[in-house]
């Protein structure tokens, strides 16, 4: 049998339901695993003992009805964890210690997951790459110095180095599809309303949403299950039959309908991103889907448009930063000066632009030219998607305009760094689920992702797709455990 | 349209964040930088188009107003950098 740490999801629940491992034994694999991989930076906070202690608690009471039975689980560090430290990857949540737990966390552990720890992200999810951590960069496993993308780097990275069998994320423009792509893994942006935001960290409310990220399709499909459902404590929660997806989940796509949108064919793009694509078009070919050749016309507006709403949701849910119920308090010489340096000192270069970008789009004077602006193209970005999806089933693109760079190259230019959501945020200001699979390699053997985007609710297409696809593509990372050596 | 420094500095008091002049003029070359790449918005004619303001197509829930919680007091202020009893504590506002 191959080591505990590289079994997929599916793999380690039958072998914990079939005796062949226990969960205090994969609980140890996964911790041995990551004391010799600190290097790569992914935990923010360790769960380690309590992990260990709880698993052992389930070998002795086991029960293997639950979905997730005794499996240790490594968070992004933006779900609030009840009595575990909780931060954002900001410096003004350093010490903040949650005294509630989030839904899709409680959701995890009521299934038998277990909290193995919390791992590194942008700051309040600010980035993509993972660089505006106040708790330093990540590695990505796949080669030394290079991003393992943003803002659920630390998910990606502990996802391709195995050291979780699977994680959560949260996607706000592209943070879990992204940095699935940089690594070789999956990551699916559920529907919007699928997931509770409750107990997650707030960035944008409008477009925030969890999605599981994991080795291969079915793990996610799994996972959705688990953490998909309908929460009374999120306004924004929707009431809609879930799936279960796992069992659902087929490779016949026979006859779907797949969009091609010819905008996705950006200036500039590297040539083997086109290839790839390319590629992807006769994978789904093969596996029985029919190509249609689609526009979405308003493609080129989607960022100019996120950087508006993203920055001005963001001030405003950043106020609550304030030093007085919670989190880093400076020293002042009144209330407003206390205000002024807490959070001058708490928050992190990205986080102090976007505030700055939030409050001027929404102060006097300039609200009508640019948040209800950038709400009106927003609507014609979704009717572009509502119109493709009356030939439709689905959509295909890159996930991303190129392979993971290097740590440090995009960190001074901020235009360059929001480019990198080109493909992904048009999906989150439309409210669309959609996937990102690993789907080959670029010049260097850096992994490059293929997007899925299916209709609002409709996952199970996207994963039926996604599964069908990756068994035809049948990518394979080659991770050298170079941070061990 | 450029963004000068005094303007970068208005928006850094409504943001309730201090920012020394070296922070401020960085923030000013950035925010021009990302303000001229969202100027590109206004190519479009929006004149007849319904603003999006949710995508969940729903309309609020109502809900009793019940308590669900109680005698949390203590784990409010467990996080809070100063409390006395019962209360959270700041900077004198009142001379």
């Amino acid at each position: 049998m191959s080591e505990i740490t590289s079994l997929t999801l599916y793999e380690l629940i039958k072998n914990i339901k079939e005796k062949k491992i226990s969960s205090n034994e994969a609980a140890k694999s996964f911790v041995d695993r990551a004391e010799k991989s600190k290097k790569i930076n992914v935990y923010v906070t360790e769960n380690f003992e309590n992990c260990l202690k709880l698993s052992k608690e389930f070998d002795d009471k086991p029960n293997f009805d639950l979905k997730l039975p005794g499996i240790p689980i490594a968070v992004k560090d933006l779900f609030c964890t009840n009595e575990v430290r909780t931060t954002a990857g900001s410096n003004i949540l350093n010490n903040f210690v949650p005294t509630y737990e989030s839904t899709v966390t409680q959701n995890i552990w009521n299934e038998g997951g277990i909290l193995l720890g919390k791992l590194n992200c942008d700051e309040f999810a600010m980035g993509s790459s993972n660089e505006t951590s106040f708790f330093g960069n990540v590695q990505n496993p796949i080669a030394e110095d290079l991003v393992p993308g943003g803002s659920s780097g630390g998910s990606s990275a502990a996802l391709a180095a195995n050291l979780t069998p699977v994680t959560i994320g949260t996607d706000t423009g592209g943070s879990i599809r992204q940095p699935a792509s940089f690594t070789g893994t999956v990551g699916l942006k559920p529907t919007y309303g699928s997931c509770s935001r409750y107990g997650i960290v707030a960035f944008a409310s409008s477009l925030d949403q969890a999605g599981p990220m994991s080795k291969d399709v079915k793990d996610s499909s799994i996972l959705l299950e688990v953490i998909s459902s309908f929460d009374k404590k999120d306004s924004t929660s929707i009431d809609f039959k879930r799936n279960n997806y796992s069992s659902e989940l087929t490779r016949n796509i026979k006859g779907l309908k797949i969009g091609i949108p010819k905008e996705y064919r950006v200036d500039g793009m590297p040539d083997e991103i086109e290839k790839l694509w390319k590629k992807g078009i006769e994978y789904a070919k093969d596996c029985g889907a029919e190509i249609i050749d689609i526009s979405l016309p308003h493609t080129s507006y989607a960022l100019p448009t996120y950087y508006i709403v993203a920055p001005a949701e963001a001030s405003s849910n950043l106020a609550r930063y304030d030093g007085v119920k919670y989190g880093l308090r400076s020293s002042g010489k009144n209330l407003i000066d206390m205000y002024e340096k807490t959070r001058s000192e708490g928050f992190g270069e990205e986080v102090k632009r976007r505030v700055m970008i939030g409050t001027y789009v929404l102060s006097s004077g300039y609200y009508d030219a640019y948040y209800l602006k950038a709400q009106k193209v927003r609507q014609l970005i979704k009717q572009d998607f509502d119109q493709a999806y009356n030939k439709v089933d689905a959509i295909l693109t890159p996930s991303t305009p190129s392979s993971a760079f290097k740590i440090g190259e995009k960190s001074n230019d901020p235009v360059s760094m929001y480019l990198n959501d080109i493909f992904t945020v048009p999906v989150n200001l439309a409210g669309l689920p959609g996937i990102s699979i690993p789907a080959g390699v670029d010049k260097n053997n850096y992994p490059l992702g293929l997007q899925i985007i299916g209709k609002p609710f409709d996952e199970q297409t996207v994963l039926n797709i996604a599964y069908s696809m990756e068994e035809k593509i049948n990518y394979k990372n080659n991770i050298t455990d170079w941070w061990m050596k | 349209m450029t963004i000068d420094l005094k303007t970068v500095k208005h928006i850094s008091k409504l943001a309730r964040i201090s920012l020394d002049e070296k922070k401020a003029e960085k923030l000013a070359t950035d925010m021009n930088s990302i303000f001229e790449f969202i100027e590109k918005l206004n190519e479009l004619n929006t004149d007849n188009v319904e603003p999006l303001t949710s995508i969940a197509e729903t309309t609020l829930r109502f809900r009793d107003d019940k308590i669900t919680s109680e005698n949390i007091r203590e784990k409010i202020l467990k996080n809070s950098p100063e409390t006395n009893d019962d209360f959270f504590v700041v900077p004198k506002v009142v001379e």
